[in-house]
């Protein structure tokens, strides 16, 4: 493979977001997905005579807020333009962007390859309107025209061309599409085309300054088919210099099936889009407490938490990188380690010694069953977090449950937590007494208690074997102390004489 | 017999029960039916308008509530202000202007699921709309020869233009019509044919009246403008159609002063004219004499009346017919035929070659000149040297009236250089048509009202007019100095 030595990848990213706005960017009409055919469109949305566009606050705050999250710029005095081109799914015949001022400038997003860290800076984020959707398949003769999308907020993501593998593209699309979640401002949906991406793909000689001629690769629904794009696209054009060829700058389009990009046209016959300044509309100008009021609603981003995950609540990388791949999930774990100590790292409390603290830590049982049982549970039901039945807090009873040693691991994950699942009102202690799961671990957490009375007096075992019969009450008080009084005195002196022989 | 003078006269006549709402629209209805071949009206909503003035007499017996500010006032509008349920066209084939079918009625064209915000007002006001009116299509032009309806005569003298675009609107209120008209000026639509007809035309400030709902010609231009015989009733009206909307965001938040109740002013005012303009070779020399008689009548009268130095008037019509154009181009984008009005009957086209059917064939000859003017003038290439300088000189025109403003109150110009001119005259000369937009496209440019008045004859027996412009939402001193100009 001497192409992969000789050769530099340099991919840059278009993407596209849809907002998650009530109502369009321009009116009143409201976004819902998968709705009719032409059921959201008022005349606005139409492009009827003598309608004007009306700028949706909420979508500027959206824009203003993945900035602050990307570390960009933000733009205070800013103005929309039109894109002038004709195509049917266009009601005006326009779009109405920010293309020439973008509300936020810079900025970067750090990605995770393998063990690199990288940040690949953006050029811009602006604000723009959607067109409406063209519907080739839903009859043989004509082609179909859907503007219920049209008007819909959108903000373009634009990375400088510092993405240099397949690879990153697919790391840099996770973070963004991790990054609009988060914020919930974008559902992230690519195969639905909430977010798109295009890439801009050229490769050079390793060592040169100057790009490539681009190629621009279209038609990309999943975050797998960009990376597969990009590397095939990089291929091809290798194997174009390889071949002593010129390559030409295009718009391609990438065929699933096939996994290869197709031309669809030659730049030359590029639009000249005629931006000018958008006249129905006034300028728009944000204000320092309009900024900041944004920032401070920005939630602790993956970033943040995994370093908290990894520091405070000594997690492995790992765990914490899964755990954070959805707010949702990170936040439903979050819950359950605010039920435990104040403590976070977790430790017993001294008036606690059978607490939570005694067994795994909190956070890492949280983990292990945030990472274990309600995943798979989630994976099978195909199933969000936040539809699922048991609360965090009832989690947490479980996971103490087990913790305090009054339930196996797996007496827990196999039979109270499906009847959890199935009585998610109910207590789980309840169900654990009811369900009789309780009783046997009775034995279990008090054999637990007298282990830990004699290890911690190991002199005084000794001193007791050798004739000392008279500590035995000092072990009996020490276990009873230890479980707060609850145990049960005759089983305690019972079962400590029965250690004590052997 | 019905005589209209004004609104007060007319509201006081209908509380005194000497004339109905219904015997006014009767009237109205006659004479459109009279003056037909004026070719002012496009469409008349008689039974609706009969209906609506029925409904207002018998509100008026019951008393209550008490009446609108326009109850019962008879008002056409321009056809490019849509009106919810009724055809709009904008004068043009491309939103399938109705012609009369073989059996006499009207083929079916776009009609608006809408009402602009005007509109909106008037109904709220009472007024009753009896038809929309004639224009030069997509507002385009200075003569309303470029209708698809065709001309409309000038009721003065039926051989000349009423001027344009606003063609139909003057001369439905010069030939008495109807009450009052709304147009729209882009620049000069509504002073320049007011000034044409004899009557009294205003255009307000940029953002005081709500363009939702008025079909776009230039959007950093267009204001809905107003015409009338008297300033007591341009003043009503403005005060009902003025003000903030929530579905235009250029609309500015000012308040809007009840006009008809404050137009008493005594005090003298300072005006500024341009001896470039009256000196202008373009300008007839009566009307450049007339006005300059005019202004030392003023300063007779006690008013401080200077000369200021002006010489832009060679750089604000190219400017103009640039950056409106610019915008034209992109605003008539969406009559493409896909959504709705006219589409080419051609089967089985390409795309591409559907456009330009459709558009080829659905826009006149003016609109297709402007559209590929304005694509030329904002392509990359010829940005710069057009589309940009035309805006900088927007920008250090502006600042120079706004210097004026700091010593003046009022800037007195002509509203056009020469009367109304004989049909057919300019029509194959665009660039003289152009010219005739000299001194009115300035208040356009510049975003501040200005208004004709009426105050001349010509030799010729045609009316022309003085322009008087204020600062920007200064309607109010602008329709106080009118009504004493014109009662004087």
């Amino acid at each position: 493979m001497t192409d992969q030595i000789e050769y530099e990848v340099v991919v840059g990213l278009e993407v596209h977001a849809q907002l998650l706005t009530q109502t369009k960017l321009f009116c009143g009409d409201s976004i819902s997905f998968g709705a009719e055919p032409n059921t959201h469109v008022s005349p606005i949305t139409l492009g009827h005579p003598g309608t004007l566009p009306k700028i949706n606050r909420k979508a500027i705050e959206f824009a203003v807020k993945m900035g602050l999250a990307c570390h960009c710029d933000i733009e205070k005095q800013n103005y929309f333009a039109r894109k002038n081109y004709f195509y049917p799914d266009l009601p005006k015949g326009y779009q109405v962007t920010q293309h020439t001022t973008p509300v936020c400038k810079g900025g970067f997003i750090k990605i995770r390859t393998g063990n690199t860290e990288k940040k690949i800076r953006l050029n811009r984020i602006h604000l723009e309107e959607d067109a409406g959707k063209s519907l080739h398949d839903v009859d043989p003769q004509n082609t179909c025209i859907d503007y219920n999308r049209a008007g819909t907020p959108l903000i373009e993501i634009v990375s400088e061309p510092e993405i240099r593998s397949g690879e990153e593209a697919f790391a840099f699309l996770t973070e963004i599409r991790k990054l609009v979640r988060y914020l919930e401002i974008c559902d992230g949906n690519m195969e639905e085309g909430s977010l798109r991406c295009d890439a801009n793909v050229s490769v050079r000689k390793k060592g040169d300054t100057a790009l490539g001629t681009k190629v621009e690769v279209k038609n990309l629904n999943s975050i797998r088919h960009v990376k597969k794009a990009i590397e095939s696209e990089s291929k091809r054009l290798i194997d174009i210099l390889e071949q002593g060829g010129i390559v030409v700058q295009q718009t391609r389009s990438f065929d699933a099936d096939t996994g290869m990009t197709f031309a669809t046209r030659d730049k030359e016959d590029a639009d000249d889009y005629r931006y000018f300044p958008e006249p129905d509309l006034t300028p728009f100008h944000l204000k320092d407490d309009f900024i900041e009021k944004i920032l401070h609603s920005i939630p602790a981003l993956p970033e943040e938490r995994i370093k908290r995950y990894t520091s405070e609540l000594q997690l492995s990388e790992y765990d914490a990188a899964v755990l954070t791949e959805e707010k949702a999930f990170s936040d439903y774990f979050e819950k359950i380690v605010a039920t435990g100590p104040p403590s976070p790292t977790g430790e017993a409390r001294p008036d606690d010694p059978v607490g939570r603290g005694s067994g795994v830590r909190l956070p890492k049982a949280a983990a292990n069953w945030m990472l274990g049982p309600v995943r798979s549970w989630l994976n099978e039901n195909n199933k969000e977090i936040n539809s699922f039945p048991i609360s965090p807090v009832q989690l947490a009873a479980l996971i103490e449950l087990v913790n305090s040693g009054q339930l196996s691991f797996s007496a827990a994950a196999t039979k109270l937590f499906s009847q959890l699942l199935a009585n998610p009102s109910k207590d789980p202690g309840q169900i654990a007494f009811e369900q009789n799961l309780i009783q046997e671990s009775d034995a279990l957490v008090l054999a637990r208690l007298v282990d830990k009375v004699l290890a911690t007096h190991a002199d005084k075992v000794i001193a007791y074997k050798n004739g000392k019969k008279g500590l035995l009450s000092l072990f009996v008080g020490e276990v009873m102390k230890l479980s707060k009084g609850n145990a049960d005195p005759s089983m305690t002196t019972e079962l400590l004489s029965e250690k004590l022989k052997s | 017999m019905f005589v209209f003078s004004s609104i007060e006269q007319y509201h006081a006549q209908l509380q005194e029960g000497n004339i109905t709402c219904v015997q006014a629209v009767e009237h109205y209805l006659q004479r459109i039916h009279l003056t037909k071949h004026l070719n002012a009206f496009i469409e008349v909503y008689a039974a609706e308008a009969l209906q609506k003035a029925k409904n207002l007499d018998e509100k008026r017996k019951l008393g209550e509530p008490p009446p609108g500010k326009l109850h019962g006032v008879v008002i056409g509008l321009k056809d490019v202000i849509c009106y919810k349920d009724h055809a709009i066209s904008a004068s043009s084939k491309i939103l399938n202007a109705r012609f009369p079918t073989d059996d006499g009625t009207n083929g079916r064209g776009f009609t608006s699921i809408y009402s602009a915000t005007v509109v909106e007002r008037l109904l709220a006001a009472e007024a009753i709309i009896i038809g929309n009116l004639n224009c030069d299509e997509f507002a385009m032009g200075s003569s309303n020869e470029n209708s698809a309806y065709g001309n409309v005569l000038n009721a003065l003298d039926e051989t000349r233009v009423p001027g344009g675009s606003s063609g139909g609107s003057a001369v439905a209120v010069q030939a008495g019509l109807c009450m009052i008209s709304l147009g729209s000026d882009t620049g000069g639509s509504v002073r320049q044919p007011a000034d044409f007809c004899g009557i009294i035309g205003l255009k307000p400030t940029y953002g005081r009246v709500s363009r939702y709902g008025l079909i776009a010609y230039a959007s950093s231009f267009d204001q809905v403008g107003i015409f009338g015989n008297n300033i007591p009733d341009i003043a009503t009206l403005l005060e009902v159609i003025a003000g903030p909307d929530e579905f235009d965001s250029t609309v500015s938040q000012k308040e809007n002063p009840p006009y008809s109740l404050e137009l008493s002013n005594d005090q003298p005012f300072r005006f500024a004219y341009f001896n470039e303009a009256l000196d202008h070779p373009g300008v007839d020399r009566e009307i450049a004499f007339f006005i300059k008689k005019y202004i030392e009548d003023l300063k007779i009268k006690g008013h401080e009346v200077k000369p200021v130095a002006f010489d832009w008037f060679d750089y604000i019509v190219p400017a103009y017919y640039v950056l409106t154009t610019a915008e034209a181009s992109s605003n008539l984008s969406r009559y493409d035929g896909v959504k709705y009005g006219y589409k080419t009957p051609m089967p089985n086209l390409e795309l591409t070659e559907f456009y330009k059917q459709t558009r080829s064939a659905g826009f006149g000859k003016e609109v297709k000149r402007r559209i590929m003017l304005g694509t030329f003038v904002l392509s990359s290439g010829y940005y710069n040297a057009y589309f940009t300088r035309a805006q900088k000189v927007r920008k250090l025109l502006s600042e120079k009236i706004q210097l004026i403003f700091r010593d003046f109150d009022f800037i007195l110009l002509p509203t056009s250089p020469f009367t109304a001119f004989k049909a057919g005259e300019k029509l194959h000369d665009p660039i003289a048509m152009y010219l005739a937009d000299i001194y009115t496209v300035m208040a356009n440019l510049v975003g501040i009202p200005a208004i004709s008045l009426p105050l001349f004859k010509h030799s010729n027996g045609m009316p022309f007019s003085l322009q008087v412009m204020a600062n920007h939402f200064n309607e109010l001193s602008l329709l106080q100095i009118s009504n004493r100009l014109v009662q004087q």
